[in-house]
C-alpha cells in the first residue's frame, strides 16, 4: 500500500533539508487542493510530502515598504479578507477568489495555483500581470524570481528539487496604477478557465496609458505575457482603435489546444475579447483612482 | 508504515488519533472516529458532502490529509446540534423539507451555518455563491434556500 511520509516543518531551513534529502520523491503541500487530487487518483505517488504551513511568514499578508508580502500558502479566503490588499489589488484578489468553491477557497493558494503549473490556473495572470516576484527558498538560501518564470511547461516549475515558494511580493500599486482580471468559463462558478486574462495599467492625467502588462491564461503551454498587447495601451486612451490593437496582439499570441473546453480558434477569439474586456476594467479602476 | 499521532480538538473536545499520512481527515473522521456523519460524494473538492470547519475555516475534509488536523480545531456535523436542541439552520432545513435523501444535508447544514456566522443576512445571490461548492441531486436548491433564509432571519432574532 502506497504511505508517504508526512513532515510539517517549522523553519525554511528543515523544510529545505527534507526536500534536499528526501529519498525518492517529495512535494511541498500547501492547501493540498490540487496534491491530495492527485495522489488519489494516482497520478501522484511522492514518497515525501513537506508541509510548509508551519513556517511562519508562509500563511498571512504584511505590507512593506517594498510591497505587499502574502505567504505562499496563504488561502484565498484569507486573501479576500484583506481589505488593504483587495483595494490595492482588485485583479489579483479577485482572481485568486475565483478557485473553487467556499470549501477550496479554504485551503487554496497562490503557491499551488502556480505550482500546480496548470496553463488554466486562474490566479497566475492576475499576478503576473500585477509584476509580482516569488521569493524562493532552496539549499543557497533565497532568490526572487518574476512569477512569469516559474512554470516551464504543464506540470513543470523551474524550482530545484530542493526548493519551494515562501512567499509572494506584490508591488505597492501607487498613483493612477490599476489591474483587472477576467476568465472566461461556460458555467458562472466552479469550473476551469477557457481562456484568462489580466491586465495592470498606469495612466497619466489625461487618461493616457504610460505603462501596461498583459498576461493570457489558458492558451498556450504556460502563462504568457503579452508585450506587443501592453505596447497597444502604452502612449494611447482606450478607444476603439487602441482596443482593435489590443484584440489583434492577444490573438496573435496565443498558442492553444483544442479540448472539450474549447477549440483553438474559440480560445483565439476569446482571448481578444477578454483582453477587451479586461483592459477597459483596468483602465476605468485606474482612472479613478 | 509508522502511523501519525495527532491531537486536535473536534467539536470542542481533544481528540488524539493515530492514522496514516495518505488518509485524509474525512477517512480518519468516518473510518477512524465513528463521526459518520461528514458524506463522501467524491472525495476530489467538488460535492461539498465532507465540509467541516477547521479554525472555523470552510473546508473540505477529502482535501486535507489527517496529520494536518495536528492542533487544530475542527467542527462537523454532529457538533451542530447542542445535545438534543438543534441548531437553527437543521430546524429550518426540517421544516422547509430541505432535503431528499439527504446525502448532501450534513454539508449543507456545515455550510450554512458557516454562511451565517459570517454574512447574518446574506442576499440570495451570496447565498448561493457560498454554497456553490454543495450539490445536491434531489431538491433543486429552492427548498435548501428557502431555509437558509429561514435560519438567517430566525439566528439575527426576527421571527420566521
Ligand atoms: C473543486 C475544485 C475547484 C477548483 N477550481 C479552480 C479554479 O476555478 N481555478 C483554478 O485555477 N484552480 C482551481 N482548482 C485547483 C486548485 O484549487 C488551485 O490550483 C489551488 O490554487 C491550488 O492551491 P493549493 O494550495 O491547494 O495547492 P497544493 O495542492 O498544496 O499544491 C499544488 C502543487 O503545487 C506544489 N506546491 C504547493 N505549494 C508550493 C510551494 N510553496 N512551493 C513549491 N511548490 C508548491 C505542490 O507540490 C503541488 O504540486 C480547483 C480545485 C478543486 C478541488
Ligand atoms: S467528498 Fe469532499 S467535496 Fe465531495
Ligand atoms: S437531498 Fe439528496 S443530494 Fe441533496
Amino acid at each position: 500500500m502506497y504511505s508517504p511520509t508526512y513532515a510539517a516543518p517549522t523553519t525554511v531551513d528543515e523544510a529545505v533539508g527534507l526536500l534536499a534529502n528526501a529519498s525518492g520523491s517529495a512535494r511541498v503541500l500547501s492547501g493540498g487542493t490540487d496534491l491530495i487530487i492527485q495522489m488519489r487518483s494516482g497520478r501522484l505517488r511522492p514518497q515525501t510530502i513537506v508541509d510548509i504551513k508551519n513556517i511562519a511568514g508562509t500563511i498571512g499578508i504584511r505590507e512593506e515598504a517594498d510591497g505587499w508580502h502574502v505567504g505562499a500558502a496563504t488561502p484565498g479566503a484569507e486573501i479576500g479578507e484583506n481589505a488593504g490588499l483587495c483595494a490595492a489589488w482588485p485583479g489579483v484578489t479577485e482572481a485568486v477568489q475565483l478557485i473553487g468553491s467556499t470549501q477550496v477557497q479554504g485551503r487554496a493558494s497562490f503557491a499551488g495555483n502556480l505550482c500546480n503549473a496548470s496553463p488554466a490556473g486562474d490566479s497566475v495572470p492576475g499576478l503576473v500581470a500585477a509584476g509580482a516576484k516569488a521569493v524562493i527558498a532552496g539549499k543557497n538560501g533565497k532568490r526572487t524570481i518574476p512569477v512569469e518564470q516559474v512554470p516551464v511547461s504543464p506540470g513543470r516549475t523551474s524550482l530545484a528539487a530542493d526548493e519551494f515558494i515562501y512567499e509572494f511580493i506584490i508591488p505597492k500599486s501607487s498613483g493612477k496604477t490599476a489591474d483587472a482580471y477576467l476568465r472566461f468559463i461556460p458555467r458562472t462558478e466552479m469550473d476551469i478557465a477557457v481562456v484568462g486574462c489580466g491586465v495592470c495599467v498606469t495612466l497619466d492625467n489625461n487618461g493616457v496609458c504610460t505603462a501596461a502588462k498583459v498576461s493570457l491564461g489558458a492558451v498556450a503551454p504556460t502563462v504568457l505575457v503579452v508585450d506587443a498587447a501592453a505596447k497597444a495601451l502604452i502612449g494611447n486612451k482606450l478607444d476603439d482603435a487602441t482596443l482593435a490593437k489590443l484584440d489583434a496582439a492577444a490573438q496573435a499570441a496565443c498558442n492553444p489546444i483544442s479540448d472539450k473546453r474549447g477549440t483553438i480558434e474559440f480560445r483565439t477569439k476569446v482571448a481578444g475579447v477578454l483582453a477587451r474586456r479586461t483592459a477597459a476594467i483596468a483602465f476605468s479602476r485606474a482612472a479613478a483612482r | 508504515m509508522a502511523k501519525t499521532h495527532v491531537t486536535c480538538t473536534i467539536n470542542g473536545e481533544e481528540t488524539e488519533f493515530l492514522c496514516d499520512p495518505n488518509q485524509t481527515v474525512l477517512d480518519v473522521l468516518r473510518d477512524d472516529l465513528g463521526l459518520t456523519g461528514s458524506k463522501e460524494g467524491c472525495g476530489s473538492g467538488d460535492c461539498g458532502a465532507c465540509s467541516i470547519t477547521v479554525d472555523g475555516r470552510l473546508t473540505c475534509s477529502c482535501l486535507m490529509l489527517g496529520p494536518e488536523a495536528e492542533g487544530k480545531s475542527i467542527g462537523t456535523i454532529e457538533g451542530v446540534a447542542t445535545g438534543d436542541h438543534l441548531h437553527p439552520v437543521q430546524s429550518q432545513f426540517l421544516k422547509h423539507a430541505a432535503l431528499q435523501c439527504g446525502f448532501c444535508t450534513p454539508g449543507l447544514i456545515v455550510a450554512t451555518k458557516a454562511l451565517l456566522e459570517k454574512h447574518p443576512n446574506p442576499t440570495d445571490e451570496e447565498a448561493r455563491y457560498w454554497l456553490a461548492g454543495n450539490l445536491c441531486r434531489c431538491t433543486g436548491y429552492d427548498k435548501i434556500l428557502a431555509a437558509v433564509h429561514a435560519a438567517a432571519a430566525e439566528m439575527r432574532g426576527e421571527s420566521a
